[in-house]
Formats: structure tokens, C-alpha cells, sequence
């Protein structure tokens, strides 16, 4: 596919420098006007934009074919499906319509290029043709834009409904850190003023405050499946943005502020490692690195699948490798994890 | 000196001024040699800004490598020839204002204001030279100081073109916001200043100097384009600089507009009480219109060289004019569709949701129009024609994918994603280009004495071009719905994007290419000063009033009493009831030509 492409285009510029140099010789013999398109210009480079409308079909089915399956698996929380849903309902949209603009837009500068001696239509209004394309994208973006907003004002009502896991994403150049409530499922109130580096309160969570002491704070994301998340998101020097992308879940992480999410895992790891996309990404994936690995680069281990927290704003040199695993298990994986970790008020070293 | 106001009378404009080398070339207020001034400083800027974009490429097609073309360039940014993160962020910071505020800002809405708004509408000059000489180099300055920038010790600004606080303010966040920050927003303080001299010129121009009979509506739609363009950039520049001028003071006077509790590199700050989301609000406010601005002009120029080249009249010139109002009004009730996941209030993210979604339409509307002017004329595919109808059609590849971006829902999962890079290229970065190509090709004759660009090193130039844009920008939209964030200096951190690679070589591939066409445009433009053919006074057969003026540039523009207007722009192919043209043997009626007996008359 990649070699088909290759060789559109190479053939395309072959016959733009083939007929170059032609025109050249021909532009050689008295014209009045040598800079201006000619008939046979016009011939050729209408004929061009043919082959032009070509190609960008082309373009267009070798991506499909050759990188569909390099996107994001089947969503793993419970509004993904129906982000999923809007999203291929609109691609569906953006694709009639640009199959069929493009090829009026080309073919008409294919079939239309200009002749000596043809005559142009005066053609300057027609209010019942401009009414209708006015009209249809009216209507198509009225569905487009209540569906849009039906979904938008559901997955930002973050409720305390239906007993919620209240988990703080915590950022900073260049980690990020996950608090959890604890037992009371309440966060203790916290501020970049109270942070003690000595003492190990490295998110400034406030001594004083008793929704505190039970808090857990962790560096790799455990969410239990199939039960609602709320996430408060913090940053302590610049704009951070914890994007999940196997959730379709996205949100800054705002200095002096505290932003939300919420959404509901519904595909465990393990779960997902079984998808037979992810299976066979995972494999590609994997003949890549061990072809690197033998060719002695760095950083070729072999990957196995996991969720991921990226950040997704600009946040300085390390920016890039930003980065934490998250893992969605049973509940009772998940209890059995919690229980193992330490409190705020046991992680603490007491004062002197 | 200026045409101040009189347009009447002012018949006796044989009086002439000796000309110094620096009056006339340098410190000129002749509209047209400002014009040339902006084109070819724009032109440089372009050359430095798609130059940069080039290195980033290749460090995102192949990370980590040592290339000598990098130590080259770079120098202690990129030791042993590997590129450094922080240079990375950097080059992709100054490509980013580059190309949006000194390329397609300056050197297009600058270069074709100038040039056409005195000529299309039969003006003398623009209302003030003066004021016209100050914005070009006030311009210039800036240009300097953002080029300056680069040679400083820390590094250039590096938080994105978009340059977010804290990260733009903090120093101790990143390099890039010590010195090299506050030259960028000193440049561009002076650049919005610039900008706002040159609009107001604009607008007053156009308002008060049109020729006898050039009525708004018999305005060529370049015109008009110009005119909204000034006009958004009169209501929303200085909201940016309103947003530069407080980071300037959050940076250096310790205000805190934009910055509350930070904690950073083991020590409190003392800012309390600012929003960076305020920023973002001032930013975006100018951000989003800045989109149009940009673009505006390109489809403007696009109008007219379709028109002209299709030998067909515009279709629905009323229907473009009231798009471009109405774009040029929700260009600034939009801007929110930014800020989705800002952490800003979800209804705002409805209400931008609506007005964004509702921009579509104007913009449907044009592209059905311009697809229109092509059925059933008389295609004239020349090399301006061909990037015109370039425009078109990667301003609906483009702007389709706007559909998702501006559905708050969908913005979720591609928001800041390579998916939201590949949507702004294609609708307003090559998109614009376009129009700045076609503008050069077809008004070369008007800016060089007659003298034309070579007509099949232009086709070579469009077809490398257009071929490449798509090969770089179709497959990014994959990458972004991958998940790839973008502003990442390499994805080597995540196995989940391994297999990306090889598209980032593809796209990289084709990046250079097209770099490489563009010294064909580069060459052909430079000889065509010197020695391209001079062709008739109206090479194109257009209708608009700059082809009636003398091929050899005189002050005043015409010799002798200004032409009337009598009719509007698109008289192309009319004819009489019985199918002859009004003129005969000739397919188009200049504007300055009396309506004929029994010609019909349009409504303008």
C-alpha cells in the first residue's frame, strides 16, 4: 500500500514536469501571451485535478486500511460507548460530504477547463439553490449540535449519586499523584501552602483537617470496575491535563483551582488485555520492539497492554513522559489493594 | 503624499515629488511599495517558520537521532546532533507564532490590503501613508525582535504558541520564559499595534475613498473580505494585548492576574487569587477571530481569482458578502470551543458548542458557492487559479473535521491531540497559504511592472504542494485519534504508540518534499522580479479597477482623473439577450465601462 502511494505520487509529479517541459517547447513558438494558461494548460492540469480527486480517495482508503486499527480499542467506561457512538455518527456525515464536494470541486475544474472559444454560463444567483444548502447543514448540525449537548450535559453532571469514589489526580512537573478519600470518602482539605517536603506532606493535605488522616495517597491509578469515579484534579506549578484516552475522559488540572471529571470503568485490565484489538496490537507491537531489540536500541522490552493516564498540556521539557498507569480490577481486588496501603496520617513523619 | 478625502477633482495630479532612494524604497508611503514591503518580509518570516517546522519534523519521525543538519542549526541546543526538549518545545512555539501572526496575518492580509484596497476601489492611496509607513515598520521591529528572540542564552519562548501561564510565567518552570519570553511579548505588543494602525487605515479607507459609483455592493469581493478583516482585528487585537500586557505584569511587578498557589521547585510562591483560565478567556477572545483573520482574506482572493480565471461571474455574491459578516460576527461569539476541558463552567462548553457549530454554515455556504462559480465556465488554470481551487478543497477537508472539534462531547477525547493539529493546518494553515500563493501569481504583474511569474514553474510548485499537504495532514488525523497528544518531543515513552511511527516518517517524508517546493516558488519568484516577460497591461481579462491603472508604478496610482465605476466586478461571459457578449469579442466588461443600451442591468 504504502509502495501504491508512493507510486501515485511519484507519477503525478512526473507527469507535472513531464508537460512542464513540453509547454516549455511550446511556449518556445510566438504566443502573445507566454505566462498565461494556454488550451493545452488548461488540458493538462484539468486532467490533473482528475487524477488530484484521485489520489485523495486514495489517500484516503490506504489511511483506512493501513492505520484504522492503530486507534484507541472500544471504550472502557460507560459514556465512551456513547462518545464512540456520536463520533462515527459524525464521521459518517464528514464522509458523504466530503466524497461528494471534492469530487464536484474537481471534476468540474476537469470538465470545465478552459477552451478558446467556449462560452462561460453567466451565471450570478439562484435563491432557491443557495436556500436549500443553506437549509440542509441547518438541520444536520441542529441534530448534530442537540445530540452533542444531550451527551456534554450528562457526562459533566459529576453528582455524588449512586455512592462515588472520590479520587484526587494530583499534578506537577513531571508526575502525577493519585489521593484517594479513604474510609470516609471524604478528600481532607490541602493547599500548595501547606506542603512540608521534610515531613512527607508533598501534597499540602491540612494536619488540622480529620477527613485527612484517612486519605491514601498512591502512584499508580486503582479503580475498581463497573463503580462511579469522581476525580478533583489539582496542579501545583502549571497547566497540567489528565487525559485518559481508553475512558474518553479529559480534563486540565488548573493551578489555584480544582477541576472535575467523572465517569464509571467498565472493562477490567485484564479484561481489555483479552480484547482481540488490543491482542493484536499488543502483537504488533511487540514484533516492532523485538525487531529493535535486536537491532540493540534502547527501550525494547516487550509491552504488555495497561491503561494510562497521559498529560495532555504543555508543561515543559519533560512533558512527553509524563505518565501513570492505571489499573481498573475487581472490587475485591480492589479492596484488597486499598487495604495495603498506608493513611496520610500513618505515611506521615511526626513532627519534631 | 496622501490621498486625504477628496476623490473628486483631484484630476490635477501631475505635480511630482523628487524621490529619494530612501522615500522610495525604504521609508515609502506609497501603498504599493508598503505592500511589496509586507510580502517580502513575510515571505522571510515564512521561510524561517516553515524551515523550523522541518527540524521538528524529523526529530518526531525519528527520535533521538543525531541529524548534523541539527548541530548545525541549533548549535549547544542540540549536542552530538540530538535535538534537546527544550529546543523542541521552543521551535514549535515560534513556528506556531510565526506562521499564524507574521506569515498569514502580516504577510497576507498586509501584503493584499495594501496592495488592492487603494486600486480596486479607485483611491489614490490609503487614507493615511503615514500611518500606513508606521504599521509596516512597526511591523518590521517586531519581526526583528522575534527573530532576536531565538539568540538568546536560555532559549526562546517555549510554551506554545498559546503561551499559557504559569508555564509562561514561572522561569523556573522552563528556560524559555526567562528572557526569551519577554521578547516574544514585547514583539508582539508592538505587532498588535502594527496591526491595529494598519486595520483602522483600512477600514477608514474603504469607507471614505471608493471612486465615483463603487457603491458597497459593487465592492470585488477581495474588498470586502479586507474590510471584515480589519474590522475583527480592530475589535479583538487588543484583548490580546490586554492579556500580554498583564502577563507582563505578572511576570515582572509580581501581580497575579493569572497565577494562584504555586509551588515549584520546593519553594511557595506568592501569587494568590489569579485564574490562568482568565488568560485563556483574553487569549481565545483574540485567538479564535485571529482564525478568520487569517482566513478571510485568503477566500477573498480566492473570490476573485476564481471568478476571474472561470471567466464566470462569483454565484451568490450577495450570499458571500453575508457570510463573511456573518463568520466575521460569530468569530468572536466562539471562542470558548477552545476551552472545552479548561475547567471552565460545562454550560458555557453548551453555549460554545451552539455558536461554533453554527459558524458551519456561512461556511458551507462558500464552499457550495465557490463550487458553483466552476460549473459551466471556462476554466483559465492558471497557477492562481489552481491554488484557489486548492483552497477549496482543503478548506472542506479541513473544516469538516471542525464538526467534531466544536462538539464539546467529541472535544473530550481528540482535544489538544495531533487530531486537533492536522484540523488547523488543513483549514487555515494551508488553506491560507493557498490564498497567499494565488495572490502572488495573480497580482505579480500589478506589483512588478507588468512583469509575470513563470507560469510552469507555478504549476510544478502547486502540484508538489498540494500532493504533499494532503500526504502530511490526512494521516495526522489517525495519529491524533490514536491518542497522541501533540507538543510531545518524542513518543518513544508510550509502547502504545510504537507502531505511529512509521506514519510520523510518512508525514515526514512529505513535509520535506513540499519544503523542498517551495524554492521552486522561492527561485521563480526572485528571477521574475528581474526578468520575467512583461505581459499586457490586464493579462488575466479581469474586471477590476487595478488592471486599468499604468503597469509602470506612479504615485497616485492613475495619471490623470480616477476611473468611474458603473457597474460591479463579476461581468464575466454577460451577453446581450441574443447571446452576444456586451463587448464584442472581449468575455468581460470592466467595471469602469458605461452600462450598454439594452444590457441588462444586475442589482449593484
Amino acid at each position: 500500500m504504502t509502495a501504491l502511494l508512493t507510486l501515485t505520487v511519484l507519477v503525478l509529479v512526473a507527469i507535472a514536469i513531464w508537460q512542464m517541459t513540453k509547454i516549455f517547447e511550446l511556449s518556445q513558438s510566438k504566443t502573445d501571451n507566454p505566462e498565461v494558461a494556454n488550451d493545452s494548460d488548461n488540458k493538462n492540469n484539468g486532467y490533473l485535478l482528475f487524477g488530484f480527486l484521485i489520489f485523495i480517495y486514495g489517500i484516503t482508503i490506504f489511511s483506512f486500511v493501513k492505520y484504522s486499527k492503530m486507534l484507541l480499542p472500544e471504550a472502557a467506561s460507560e459514556h465512551g460507548g456513547e462518545y464512540d457512538q456520536l463520533m462515527w455518527v459524525s464521521f459518517g456525515i464528514i464522509f458523504f460530504v466530503q466524497t461528494i464536494t471534492q469530487a464536484l470541486l474537481h471534476y468540474f475544474g476537469y470538465k470545465y477547463r478552459g477552451q478558446k472559444g467556449r462560452k462561460a454560463l453567466f451565471y450570478a444567483d439562484n435563491d432557491r439553490l443557495e436556500f436549500i444548502w443553506t437549509i440542509i447543514p441547518v438541520i444536520v448540525l441542529a441534530g448534530l449540535i442537540l445530540w452533542g449537548l444531550y451527551t456534554w450535559t450528562s457526562i459533566m453532571d459529576i453528582n455524588e449519586d449512586d455512592d462515588p469514589l472520590v479520587v484526587e489526580l494530583y499534578a506537577q512537573q513531571f508526575n502525577w499523584t493519585a489521593r484517594y478519600a479513604g474510609d470516609d470518602n471524604v478528600l481532607g482539605d490541602a493547599n500548595v501552602r501547606l506542603i512540608d517536603i521534610d515531613r512527607a506532606n508533598v501534597l499540602g493535605i491540612d494536619e488540622s483537617d480529620p477527613n485527612g488522616d484517612d486519605d491514601v495517597i498512591v502512584k499508580e491509578l486503582h479503580l475498581p470496575v463497573g463503580r462511579k469515579v469522581n476525580f478533583k484534579m489539582r496542579s501545583q506549578d502549571v497547566l497540567h491535563s489528565a487525559y485518559m484516552p481508553h475512558f474518553r475522559a479529559q480534563m486540565n488540572c488548573v493551578p489555584g483551582m480544582i477541576t472535575q471529571f467523572s465517569f464509571t470503568p467498565t472493562v477490567t485490565t485484564e479484561e481489555m488485555r483479552l480484547n482481540p484489538d488490543v491482542v493484536e496490537k499488543v502483537r504488533r507491537t511487540n514484533e516492532l520492539r523485538a525487531k529493535w531489540a535486536a537491532e540493540g536500541k534502547p527501550n525494547s522490552d516487550p509491552w504488555e497492554f495497561d491503561y494510562l493516564l497521559l498529560c495532555n498540556k504543555i508543561c515543559g521539557k519533560s512533558h512527553y513522559n509524563m505518565q501513570m498507569k492505571i489499573i481498573v480490577e475487581t472490587e475485591e481486588e480492589f479492596n484488597k489493594w486499598m487495604a495495603e496501603q498506608k493513611t496520610f496520617k500513618a505515611s506521615m513523619t511526626p513532627a519534631e | 503624499m496622501s490621498a486625504t478625502g477628496h476623490e473628486h477633482g483631484h484630476d490635477d495630479h501631475g505635480h511630482h515629488h523628487k524621490e529619494t532612494f530612501i522615500t522610495k524604497y525604504v521609508f515609502s508611503q506609497d501603498h504599493k511599495m508598503i505592500s511589496k514591503q509586507y510580502l517580502i518580509t513575510g515571505l522571510i518570516m515564512g521561510f524561517v517558520g516553515i524551515a523550523m517546522s522541518l527540524l521538528f519534523r524529523m526529530q518526531l519521525a525519528w527520535p533521538g537521532q543525531s541529524f548534523p543538519i541539527f548541530e548545525a542549526l541549533l548549535g549547544k541546543w542540540a549536542p552530538d546532533g540530538v535535538m534537546d526538549a527544550d529546543i523542541y518545545l521552543a521551535l514549535v512555539t515560534i513556528h506556531g507564532t510565526i506562521m499564524v501572526f507574521f506569515v498569514l496575518t502580516a504577510g497576507l492580509s498586509g501584503t493584499f490590503s495594501n496592495l488592492l484596497i487603494p486600486l480596486q476601489i479607485g483611491a489614490r492611496d490609503m487614507a493615511s501613508g503615514f500611518l500606513n509607513m508606521v504599521s509596516y515598520w512597526l511591523f518590521f521591529l517586531s519581526s526583528v525582535i522575534m527573530v532576536t528572540s531565538l539568540f538568546v542564552e536560555a532559549g526562546p519562548a517555549a510554551a506554545g504558541w498559546t503561551i499559557y501561564p504559569p508555564l509562561s510565567a514561572l522561569p523556573m518552570a522552563q528556560p524559555g520564559s526567562g528572557a526569551g519570553m519577554t521578547l516574544w511579548l514585547v514583539s508582539m505588543a508592538i505587532f498588535i499595534a502594527s496591526s491595529l494602525l494598519g486595520s483602522l487605515n483600512y477600514i477608514v479607507t474603504v469607507l471614505n475613498l471608493r471612486t465615483k459609483g463603487m457603491s458597497m455592493t459593487r465592492l470585488p469581493l477581495t474588498i470586502w473580505a479586507f474590510f471584515v478583516t480589519a474590522i475583527i482585528g480592530v475589535v479583538s487585537f487588543p484583548v490580546l494585548l490586554s492579556a500580554a500586557l498583564l502577563l507582563i505584569m505578572d511576570r515582572s511587578f509580581g501581580t497575579s492576574f493569572f497565577l494562584s498557589d504555586i509551588f515549584i521547585q520546593g519553594e511557595v510562591l506568592h501569587y494568590q487569587g489569579g485564574s490562568p483560565v482568565l488568560y485563556e478567556h483574553l487569549f481565545w477572545f483574540l485567538g479564535h477571530p485571529e482564525v478568520y483573520i487569517v482566513l478571510l482574506p485568503a477566500l477573498g482572493i480566492t473570490s476573485e481569482v476564481m471568478s476571474t480565471n472561470a471567466r464566470k461571474p462569483i454565484f451568490g455574491y450577495r450570499a458571500m458578502v453575508a457570510s463573511i459578516l456573518a463568520i466575521a460576527f460569530l468569530s468572536t461569539i466562539v471562542w470558548g470551543h477552545h476551552m472545552f476541558v479548561s475547567g471552565m463552567n460545562p454550560f458555557l462548553g453548551s453555549v460554545f458548542t451552539f455558536t461554533t457549530l453554527l459558524i458551519a454554515i456561512p461556511s458551507a455556504v462558500k464552499a457550495f458557492n465557490y463550487i458553483t462559480t466552476l460549473w459551466k465556465g471556462n476554466l483559465q488554470l492558471n497557477p492562481a487559479m489552481l491554488f484557489s481551487i486548492g483552497l477549496v478543497s482543503t478548506f472542506i477537508t479541513g473544516g469538516l473535521t471542525g464538526i467534531i472539534l466544536g462538539d464539546s462531547t467529541l472535544d473530550i477525547n481528540v482535544h489538544d491531540t495531533y487530531f486537533v493539529v492536522a484540523h488547523f493546518h488543513l483549514v487555515m494553515g494551508i488553506s491560507a497559504l493557498y490564498g497567499l500563493f494565488a495572490g502572488v501569481y495573480h497580482w505579480f504583474p500589478k506589483m512588478f511592472q507588468g512583469r509575470m511569474m513563470n507560469k510552469n514553474l507555478g504549476y510544478v510548485h502547486f502540484w508538489i504542494t498540494a500532493i504533499c499537504a494532503y500526504g502530511v495532514f490526512f494521516p495526522m488525523h489517525f495519529v491524533g485519534m490514536a491518542g497522541v497528544p501533540r507538543r510531545y518531543y518524542e513518543n518513544t515513552a508510550f509502547p502504545m504508540f510504537d507502531e505511529l511511527t512509521n506514519v510520523q516518517v510518512l508525514m515526514t517524508v512529505f513535509a520535506i518534499i513540499a519544503g523542498l517546493a517551495q524554492l521552486v516558488f522561492v527561485y521563480n519568484f526572485i528571477t521574475s522580479i528581474f526578468y520575467g516577460k512583461r505581459g499586457p497591461v490586464n493579462p488575466w481579462g479581469s474586471n477590476t479597477l487595478e488592471w486599468t491603472a499604468p503597469q509602470e508604478h506612479i504615485h497616485g496610482n492613475w495619471p490623470g482623473e480616477i476611473p468611474h465605476v458603473y457597474r460591479w466586478a463579476y461581468d464575466y461571459s454577460k451577453t446581450y439577450e441574443n447571446g452576444e457578449y456586451i463587448i464584442a469579442g472581449q468575455d468581460f466588461v470592466p467595471q469602469n465601462v458605461p452600462l450598454q443600451e439594452n444590457e441588462e442591468e444586475m442589482n449593484h
